[in-house]
Formats: C-alpha cells, structure tokens, sequence
C-alpha cells in the first residue's frame, strides 16, 4: 500500500529549479534512501516532504489524501537532521519529551525510559544535550523522532557528520531500530554504504532529478547511465564494443570498479603497467588493455609492479555492471 | 499538474502583521516624525544656510567631530589590550572584570559630570592637575563612559576568534607581535572599527557629560541646540543643527553597517584553546589595563568621598538633606520623590523599550526568501540603531512640537518621558537580543515544527526560551539606562514630577548652601541604584550586552 506519494514535485530556488519534476513513492513500512552527490536537490525534496519548503508544482499525498497545503506541524512526520537540532536549553529527557507533550500522550516518563533503552543511552535523562558526543546527539535526535510515532520519519544525512567507525554502527543501528519500529522512513544520504544498508528501496537523484530507483541491489548491479555508474563509485565505463571484450554477453556498455580488473598470472588478457600504489590489500594499479583503452585495477601483494611491467589479467563478474534498464526503472527523459 | 499553493496560515499572517506593524507604527510615530518635523522645521526657509554660517556653528561643529573623533581613537587604543586580557587571558576574577567595566557605560551622564568636577576642581583628588572646565576634562569623561563598549564589543569578537589561524602563522615562523599585526587585528577590524564608530556617535552627541563639564567654553552641536532651544528659543536654529547632525549620524551609521558587514552567527571555537595564562609578551596590555582601572575607579572614588564632606566634616548630612527641597528652595519635590519618579518611569520606559525591541528583533531575525522583504528587514535594522546617534534634545523637542496636537495631544501627558527613554533604550535592547536571535539555526525552528508545534508554538519554545536570559538582561540594561537618560527627559519632564538626573543637575546649577553636597549624595544614590542593577543583570552572563 502506497503511503507517501510525492508527484511532479518542482521546488525553485531564484528560478533554479533544486527539485525538477520528481515523483516517489513511499509503501507502508519502507524505507526508501534518497541517494544523490552534495547539491542534487535531495535534502530540499526531503524538506519539501517536511512541508518546509513551498512546491512551484506537483503534490504531495498521505495515503491518497492531498497534504501539499498542509502546515508542516500538523503532518504528523518527523524529521532528523544532520546536526541533531536538539533543543540546548532542554535535557536529553525533555528533548525526547518534547513531542510526547504537544501530543499531549500520557505517561511521558515510561515513554522516554524506553526510547533512551531503544537509542542505547538508557540513563542519559537528565543530561544536558551540550555535554553529549556527537554520535550520542544523534542517538537523542533519533529517539525524539520517533516519540510521538511519527507516521512518516525524515532523515536528513543524519549519519553524515560522525566519523567512519561510529558512522557503520550506527547505520546497523538505524535499521534494526526501523525495523523494530516498523517506521515508514526516507533516509537522505550521498553515501551508498549507509543508503544499502538501511533501506529497502533506493532513488537516485542527481541534478533535481531522479534519475534511477530500484532495490539497492538492483540499483547497484543495474546502473542505468555512466553518471550513476561513475556516482556509485563505478571508476571506468566501457562503450558497448569495449564492454564486450570484458563480459561477452553484454548487451550494451558496461561498469567497472577496480575490483573487477584483478592482475594474475595466466589471465586471460595482457595488460602494460601505467602506475602503480600500494594499497593496505596489495595494489591498486593503473593499466592500459590494447583493444579497450586504460582501466583500474587491483594487484595482490606478492606481485611488486612497475610502470612498463607486462602483466596478464583476469575480469571479475562481481565488479562488473552493465548499464541500462531493468524492469522497475524509470528511464529518466 | 497543480499550481502554487500558500502554506501560510492566516493567523501567522497577522501574527507577522503585528508583530512587525507595533515596532515599525511606534518607531514611526514616536521617532520618524518627530525628528521629521525638526527636518521640515530646519529647512522651511533660507535660514538654514545663514545658521549654518555662523562663526559660533562652524567652531562648534569642528569642536564637536574633533572632540568625537579624539575621544573614539583614545578610546579604541585603550579599549583593544584591555579585551585582550579581559578576554583571552586566563586569570581569577576576569568574569567579574568584565562585569566592572561595563559600570562606567550606563552611570548617568549627570552623574560621570558630576563625578569628574569632584575629582579635578580645586582641593579635589587630581585638583594639582588644574584640569577643571578644559578640553581634557572632557576627554576624560568621554573616554571614562565608552570604554566598556570597545572592550565589550571587540573582547565578544575576540573569544569567538579561531586561535588556530594565529596558530598557523606561529608556526610558519610569524614573531607574536607579527601574528598581532598580520593575522589577529585584521580579523578584529570589523569590530574595531564598528565599536569606534558607535564610540564616535555616542561622542558627537555628548550631552549631559559636556554640559555639566564643559562650562560656557566647551559645547557639542548637542549642547548647543539645548542652550538654543531653552536659553535663546531660537527654534529655528536648533532646528537646523538637528537636522545636520542627523545627516553626519545618518551617514556614520552606514559606515558603522558597512564595516560590521553581513556577520554570520558566530561560530562556537573551544574557547578553552584561545585562553592563555598570562606571559611575559601581555605585560604592555596588563599594564594599560591597571591604569585604566585605576582612572575608571577614580572619579567614583573621588565622589563618594566628596559626598560624604558637608561644611562641619565628614558625616552623613548630604544624604540627609535629600529629604529635603534645598537651599533657596532649588527644589519643587524632596529628592527621594525624584528618585521614585526615577524608578517608576524607567520601569515605564522598560516595559516599552523591551516589548517594542523584542517585537522588532524577532521580525529582523527572520529570513525571508524574498530578496526584497529581506532589505527592508535591512533597513528597519538600521533605523532602529538611529536614537544612538540621533541627539536626544532633538527627540525630546521633535516629541514637543509634533505631539502637542491631535491625534497625539500628549504634551502635558505622562508618557511622553517615559516613550523618550524608551526610544534611548530600544537600540541597546535591540543590539543584545538580536545577535542572540540571528544566532539560533533556523533547521532548529524546523525541528520543532515537524515534530508538530504550530508556529505560535515554535516561537514560544524556541525563539522566546532561547532568548530569555537575554531579554531578562535587556530589560536591566533598558532600566539603568532609562534611570539615568537625562537629554529628552530634560525636555519632557514637567516641572512637579522630576527624574533624579534632572533633579541633579538642577542643584548643581544653583550652587551654594548644601546644594552641591545634595547634588553628589544623589548622585551616589543614583549610580549605586544604576551600578545594583547591572551587577544584577551581569549575573545572567549574556555577552552581547554592550557590544555592538
């Protein structure tokens, strides 16, 4: 069952259009990522979700009932920033309880007891929020989210600003508390790691447009242009002749990261070293292929490697994309 | 595909009507035109050319930029090693420093004059210095009252200052006085400069200061157009000088805009880096500021003394004439009753300044998408700082000859004192409650609001609970310097109900008898009240109070 729906949704900035004729839609219980580089218009279609920004043109609807003119505080949502917004001159506790109340729900205590277990920082009640890391920040934004059982829950990159280790913790974290929750969210992120790992749908957005949407392994194995290829960290696109001499079935080009170019004794294809850069895993080397041009690739340790070396190489299915549509694409015009 | 459709709620519409139409209808009516009228009234005929061309005009218009201008540079001078160590030093007491230094900006002018005379006239505790009635005099006291406000303004832009940009040039080989010099003025410059020029205007339109200081040699265009107005009520005249006084104003004021720029909210750096223990390289900035300490603690030390001294030794008798009218009956009410007319106006003019400047904060704060809505935010930004500068003699007469008619016949009322010093005070409670409120991050507005507050809502848990502790600071600061407002009061206060300021400097006029010593015994009262207040206020720690 559909429950967010946003159509032809069109935000302008002093005549740039950020948001240019996007349409998603959002089932029950879904967690739908926005994936999309700095400046592609992904947070303002969030905010423009929010009610937080005014549309030019399109709608947005909940459960089929029209919201566009709905003022942002009676939409029932909620929506988490990067940077937490709590509240300085709240505790953690009326942070949290800050929805509970102008929901007017009971028993506000137990409530905040069991979201502060839920975020992991059970006992943090009284703290203020200035004394709080940032990951833990986040953790009391996200329990504040969540209080008054928002219908719909907005994440705006709210992983974004916390370093790398805490970054994959809290990813995990986000999804189970999801889960648990059965929260219908949209998560807002540049970052594919963190948008495959906590959602079951991905759209993305590049230059206002959504450009491609799909389950993220679906997205991921399918790219439907170089440009989401190249977003997704694809390094090298091959044209449809190229593409050929690396994946003989394919029908079209092709996407490589440079996992799928692996240098090994009695490969297939001969290969002259351009350069090459120790990696922690071995090297990552640069190579031209006759017949295909210059590729990324990767090199085991045991192999030290200079330019000029003569090397052979084998192509890896699992590095390897090939570009174009599936069936739940939509091709962008 | 569907067309634009409004999110606004009509009840935020009127709420943003009123809240930007009662500031902008009170500034109007109680200001624009007032001081409008002296503009029209200045320049109806050919006078102005002839009042402008006066030897007497020219010689006072160069005293009084000179004398501004003198005072602005001694000020800044001093004022930028006293908030190196106010503020980046780390020693006991400097909190409580802080708090002290603000003391001598809100002492009633009346008071500082008063003050300054104990201390320089003949027998007094610098009498040797023979400076009573000079040029010096003056630019003592000038200095002496806006210290605090380039201590306070650019010590406030000095803690925020990243350390790791001087850091940075330490270590590519920069000595600590090139750091000073290359890295760390520069970026002070746009407070440096914004303090001075608010020193400047604060300077140029000296009043009470010059006048009980200045004797018959020394005056400012202010002083002149009270002396034109009440000694010669030539009306016209003190129109004209009004009028280019507030042109000069006018014009400093978008320089002072200009250099202040576009700040964005001050960015929070660890202020813990930024402090250091005091070295060997601070002992210049120490020692400025321990001569200044000493020259601020002076003249109040000087006049309590003086209080203290009646004509048969020391005793208490000058506080205890206060319950008197004075010698030759200097009086019409017993100085205690000045003092509850005091405190009951300010209380008046504060209720006024605080809800009109917080009215007009909270619309200036906002940020409009539209390019046009956001210069007009701009310019109602700006206007508000004009009673700075704008003398208040030229308020307190503008109010005189524009309100005696209807539909505002307020000549005779009551309120007219206490809207003066209102006006006197809304810049002030504008410059500390404004940075404050530009400073929230508007995403945190749009927290509450997702999270289901209705825009009153917001206001209330957002905007109004951050702002508190300033607003609470305000009204105190408001209220000190309602208490000792002395230029439009002098104006609008009716003879049966006079301020203590006013009071005051009515028993200096008529020296003799026990007047002088009633005059200092009130104005001890009146700083003690004054400096009670701030000591208050201070307790709150907001920072921007006194920084512009």
């Amino acid at each position: 069952m559909i429950a967010l729906s946003a159509e032809s949704v069109t935000v302008s900035f002093d005549g740039t259009r950020a948001v240019d004729d996007v349409t998603i839609d959002v089932t029950a219980g879904e967690v739908l990522s926005i994936l999309g580089p700095s400046g592609s218009g992904k947070s303002t279609l969030l905010r423009a979700i929010a009610g937080l920004e005014r549309l030019d043109a399109g709608r947005v609807s909940w459960h089929g009932d029209d919201i566009t003119a709905l003022p942002v505080h009676r939409r029932g949502f909620a929506l988490m920033f990067q940077d937490g917004q709590l509240f300085p001159h709240r505790t953690v506790a009326q942070n949290i309880a800050y929805p509970l109340r102008i929901a007017g729900i009971a028993d506000q205590h137990a409530r905040v007891g069991g979201l502060l277990d839920l975020v992991g920082l059970a006992g943090f009640g009284d703290r203020r929020v200035t004394e709080l890391s940032g990951g833990e920040q986040q953790r009391v934004a996200l329990a504040r989210s969540l209080a008054a059982k928002p219908r719909l829950l907005l994440l705006d990159e709210p992983l974004s600003a916390l370093d790398r280790e805490l970054r994959e913790r809290l990813a995990g974290d986000l999804r189970r508390i999801l889960v648990e929750t059965g929260t219908t969210a949209v998560f807002v992120t540049h970052d594919q790691d963190e948008a495959f790992a906590v959602s079951d749908r991905v759209a993305v957005m590049i230059a206002g447009r959504v450009v491609q949407s799909g389950t993220p392994a679906d997205v991921w194995r399918r790219p439907a242009t170089a440009q989401i290829a190249r977003f997704l960290g694809y390094t090298t696109v091959l044209d449809p002749h190229a593409a050929r001499r690396v994946d003989p079935g394919a029908p079209g080009a092709v996407a490589l990261r440079a996992a799928a170019v692996v240098v090994t004794d009695g490969g297939p294809v001969t290969a002259t070293v351009v350069r090459s850069t120790p990696a922690v895993d071995g090297a990552r080397v640069r190579l031209v292929v006759p017949g295909i041009g210059e590729l990324d690739g990767v090199a085991g340790a045991g192999i030290p490697l200079a330019a000029g070396d003569v090397v052979t190489v084998r192509f890896d299915a699992a590095g390897i994309a090939r570009l174009g549509a599936t069936a739940e694409m939509e091709v962008p015009v | 595909m569907t067309t634009v459709r409004p999110r606004i709620a009509p009840s935020t519409t009127v709420a943003v009507v009123l809240g930007a139409g009662v500031p902008i209808v009170f500034f109007a009516v109680f200001f624009l035109w007032p001081v409008g009228a002296m503009v029209v009234r200045g320049f109806g005929d050919g006078i102005a050319l002839d009042v402008l061309t006066r030897p007497r005009t020219v010689r006072l218009i160069g005293l009084t930029l000179g004398q501004a201008a003198l005072a602005a540079i001694i000020t800044t001078v001093l004022g930028v090693p006293i908030a190196h160590v106010l503020y980046r030093l780390r020693f006991r007491g400097r909190r409580f420093l802080r708090a002290l230094i603000i003391v001598p900006f809100v002492l009633p002018t009346v008071v500082v004059g008063v003050a300054f005379r104990t201390l320089l006239r003949e027998g007094g505790l610098l009498g040797f210095l023979h400076l009573d009635g000079t040029f010096a005099a003056i630019m003592l006291a000038l200095v002496f009252f806006n210290i605090a406000v380039v201590v306070r303004t650019v010590g406030g832009a000095w803690e925020n200052l990243d350390p790791r940009q001087e850091e940075a040039a330490r270590v590519l080989g920069a000595s600590p006085a090139r750091v000073m010099l290359t890295v760390t003025l520069p970026r002070l410059a746009p407070a440096i400069i914004a303090a001075s020029s608010v020193v400047f205007l604060f300077c140029s339109t000296a009043f009470g200061v010059v006048l009980v200081l200045g004797g018959t040699r020394f005056g400012t265009i202010e002083t002149e157009i009270y002396l034109l107005t009440t000694q010669f009520l030539d009306l016209r005249a003190a129109s004209v000088l009004s009028v280019m006084q507030l042109v000069v104003v006018v014009a400093l004021l978008l320089l002072a805009a200009r250099a202040r720029g576009r700040r964005t909210p001050q960015r929070r750096v660890d202020a813990a880096n930024a402090v250091h223990a005091p070295r060997l390289g601070d002992a210049p900035a120490i020692a400025v500021t321990l001569l200044v300490a000493v020259f601020l603690a002076l003249p109040i030390i000087s006049l309590v003394l003086r209080s203290l001294q009646t004509a048969d030794g020391w005793g208490l008798g000058n506080y205890i004439a206060l319950g008197g009218t004075g010698s030759r009956n200097a009086l019409v009410v017993p100085v205690w009753v000045a003092l509850g007319n005091s405190l009951q106006v300010a209380v008046q003019a504060t209720l006024i300044a605080v809800v009109i400047g917080l009215a007009a904060s909270l619309v200036i704060s906002r940020r409009p998408r539209s390019l046009g809505l956001r210069r007009a935010l701009a310019g109602f930004d700006g206007a508000l700082m004009l009673p700075l500068g704008v003398s208040a003699v030229t308020v307190g007469f503008g109010f005189l000859i524009t309100l005696n008619q209807p539909p505002f016949d307020l000549r005779s009322s009551p309120v007219l004192v206490p809207i003066a010093q209102a006006l006197v005070a809304l810049p002030l409670v504008v410059r500390t409650i404004l940075p404050v409120l530009t400073g929230i991050d508007g995403r945190l507005r749009e927290s509450a609001a997702v999270l289901g507050s209705p825009p009153w809502r917001v206001l209330r848990d957002v905007d109004l609970a951050i702002v508190a502790r300033p607003v609470l600071a305000a009204s105190g600061f408001a209220f000190a310097v309602a208490l000792g407002e002395f230029g439009a009061t002098s104006f609008l206060s009716r003879p049966d109900r006079p301020t203590l300021p006013v009071v005051i400097f009515r028993l200096i006029g008529l020296p003799g008898g026990d007047n002088f010593g009633m005059a200092l015994a009130a104005s001890v009262v009146l700083a003690a009240v004054t400096v009670g207040i701030i000591a208050l206020v201070e307790r709150l720690r907001v920072g921007t109070m006194g920084a512009f």
